[in-house]
């Protein structure tokens, strides 16, 4: 590239306004849930509030059963996670190492289901639910999800990529099924399990269809709907009270963001181009 | 004769022990795929058969009978001038919202495809929208796109234009939920675009520069094509997605005003659990389904022609 001075300087604005577009709404955010109602409704509006309103914070946190949320969300998320490890890493292991009749045929099935919305088919998964009467349940957030085809296909793709000769070796040292998968198969797809980890428990926690489809009281909401229930508080809409709300859904995931950038970066551009 | 007898039993013993092992070494795959093919039989399969047989059915969820009406939803659905504007929000939003992110994010990939912190930083500014909940996503844009307070108006107010009230007019709604979706969605587009730069050959575009060829003319001819993977699949993949846009459009707008940004799966909620009309709701799940089935098709149709080329 021609190093032109003037070209470097319209280059870095360029760079600056690019960043603005994608801080600048987070920032708002960051500054409106410090402000006082009054203070929202200033125009022109203020960037830096005149003083850090910290209870705003605290009154959204009491405006629900938030500490209820935040369990609820936990358990959902990292439930989730191990009933999916526990389902996926067995099934990968017997599509990429056995051959066995009708395997084609249930790789098949796996393959439809990674096609298949959750979106589109909430309505009959609902009835299903109310006619189990696991309707308004933490099972209701959680059994559909229990497997994920996604992670099947990853994991046996990497599964495969492990050295047949590694597997006999252990075989003739009278190594079982289950050692080869715990000791050889899990340790070398290690990233892989790590990046989906990553990608479904960010998808879960930030969840907002399904809860609102299968719950219909606080005993089992998560925090995505909790925050929008704050829209409900004092009639009108109180922006920085509904900002503070939001920047404790936003900040753990950002924080994790900031430490783990490139492995998250990694992880959804790693489960996108394959 | 005993010791004959012995070793006989001895014999079948191992024989048996073989035959249970066989019998494990046949079961054991099975046994291992059980689980989650019990998930996906459960949650994805069955719901699906269940979706369509109710596509062909009358019922109202707390009625007893679920009566046979044969194709009837689908004339009506399809008849029906709310659904018909339903379709044409869903396919407006989706074709608006995608190839405006893949020409945005192919643009910004060519230029933010460099080394260095600066640009690294750059890049995960944009990405980190991917990884905010929606629901906290669509609550900072209502705010910012406030008709009196929001940021938006205030920024436009700068240039002379007066405030727009973005999300409660039928005319600018539909276009306010696409910039957020676009907003959100440009971080994510913009990496895959650049791995799939990164995974162009170098020399390919040192021949390219030997050849003096025009930079315009080198992204037409040389670095399209070699995109045309990424490109292909950041769009199907795109349009599936928005297709079922929900989580801004329940929060932001209510699929109102007057029906300007309803969607297919906000219609299917609302007929579902507000109307409680089961069989009509199905019918359009149905309608979905068939259509994102159709895009899944000619993706693969598509991929496996391409990788025949390859070969």
């Amino acid at each position: 590239m021609k190093r032109n001075p003037i070209w470097m300087v319209v280059n870095g604005i360029g760079l600056v306004l690019l960043i603005c577009i994608f801080a600048l709404p987070f920032v708002w955010m960051i500054s409106t849930s410090f402000k006082t109602l009054g203070e929202t409704m200033t125009f022109p509006p203020k960037w830096i509030p005149n003083q850090l309103l910290w209870e705003n914070f605290s009154k959204a946190w009491n405006s629900g059963p938030f500490l209820k949320y935040l369990m609820n969300s936990t358990i959902v998320s990292v439930g989730i996670l191990i009933l999916q490890f526990a389902t996926i890493i067995p099934a990968a292991y017997a599509f990429a190492r056995y051959r066995f009749k009708g395997s084609n045929f249930f790789f098949g099935v796996t393959m439809i289901t990674l096609m298949i919305p959750t979106q589109l088919i909430f309505l009959p998964v609902y009835l299903q639910m109310s006619s189990w009467g696991l309707l308004d349940t933490l099972w209701a957030l959680i059994l559909p999800f229990a497997s994920s085809a996604f992670g099947i296909f990853l994991l046996r793709q990497s599964f495969k990529q492990v050295p047949e000769e590694l597997l006999e070796a252990a075989r003739l040292d009278q190594a079982s099924e289950w050692k080869i998968i715990m000791k050889i198969m899990v340790p070398m797809a290690k990233p892989v399990l790590i990046t989906f980890g990553m990608f479904s428990f960010i998808a879960h926690w930030n969840d907002y269809f399904w809860p609102l489809v299968m719950t219909t009281t606080d005993a089992s909401r998560t925090l995505p709907l909790g925050i929008t229930k704050l829209r409900e508080v004092d009639g009108g809409v109180a922006w920085n009270i509904l900002m503070a709300g939001n920047l404790i859904l936003v900040i753990p995931i950002l924080f994790i963001f900031f430490f783990a950038q490139r492995q998250i970066i990694r992880a959804f551009i790693y489960t996108g181009v394959k | 004769m005993t010791l004959a007898n012995s070793n006989e039993t001895l014999h079948r013993k191992r024989e048996q022990s073989a035959l249970s092992a066989l019998n494990w070494v046949a079961v054991r795959p099975y046994m291992m795929i059980f689980p989650a093919i019990i998930v996906f039989t459960l949650f994805f399969l069955y719901p699906i058969g269940y979706m369509i047989y109710l596509s062909f059915h009358d019922w109202n969820f707390v009625s007893p009978d679920k009566d046979y009406v044969g194709f009837s939803n689908f004339t009506a659905l399809l008849q029906d001038a709310k659904f018909q504007q339903v379709l044409r929000n869903t396919f407006m939003y989706s074709f608006a919202t995608v190839s405006l992110t893949i020409s945005i994010s192919l643009l910004l990939a060519l230029w933010l495809n460099k080394k260095g912190a600066m640009y690294g930083f750059v890049q995960g500014a944009i990405f980190s929208p991917h990884i905010i909940s929606l629901v906290s996503i669509s609550m900072l844009w209502m705010w910012i796109m406030d008709t009196d307070y929001g940021l938006l108006n205030w920024f436009l107010n700068l240039f002379g234009i007066s405030n727009i009230p973005w999300l409660t007019d039928p005319k600018t709604s539909l276009l306010s939920l696409i910039i957020v979706a676009v907003w959100k969605g440009i971080g994510y587009y913009t990496l895959i675009f650049i791995a799939g730069l990164q995974s162009i050959p170098k020399d390919i575009y040192e021949a390219a520069a030997l050849d003096d060829t025009s930079k315009v003319r080198t992204f037409f001819k040389l670095t399209l094509p070699m995109l045309s993977p990424t490109l292909f699949f950041l769009t199907i993949i795109g349009l599936i997605g928005s297709f079922q846009v929900f989580e801004t459009i329940s929060i932001m707008t209510k699929g109102g005003p007057i029906n300007s940004t309803n969607t297919i799966v906000y219609y299917i909620y609302e007929n579902g659990f507000r109307f409680f009309k089961i069989g009509y709701a199905s019918t359009a799940g149905v309608i979905l389904l068939l259509v994102v089935g159709v895009f899944t098709i000619i993706y693969f149709k598509l991929l496996s022609r391409k990788v025949h080329y390859q070969s």
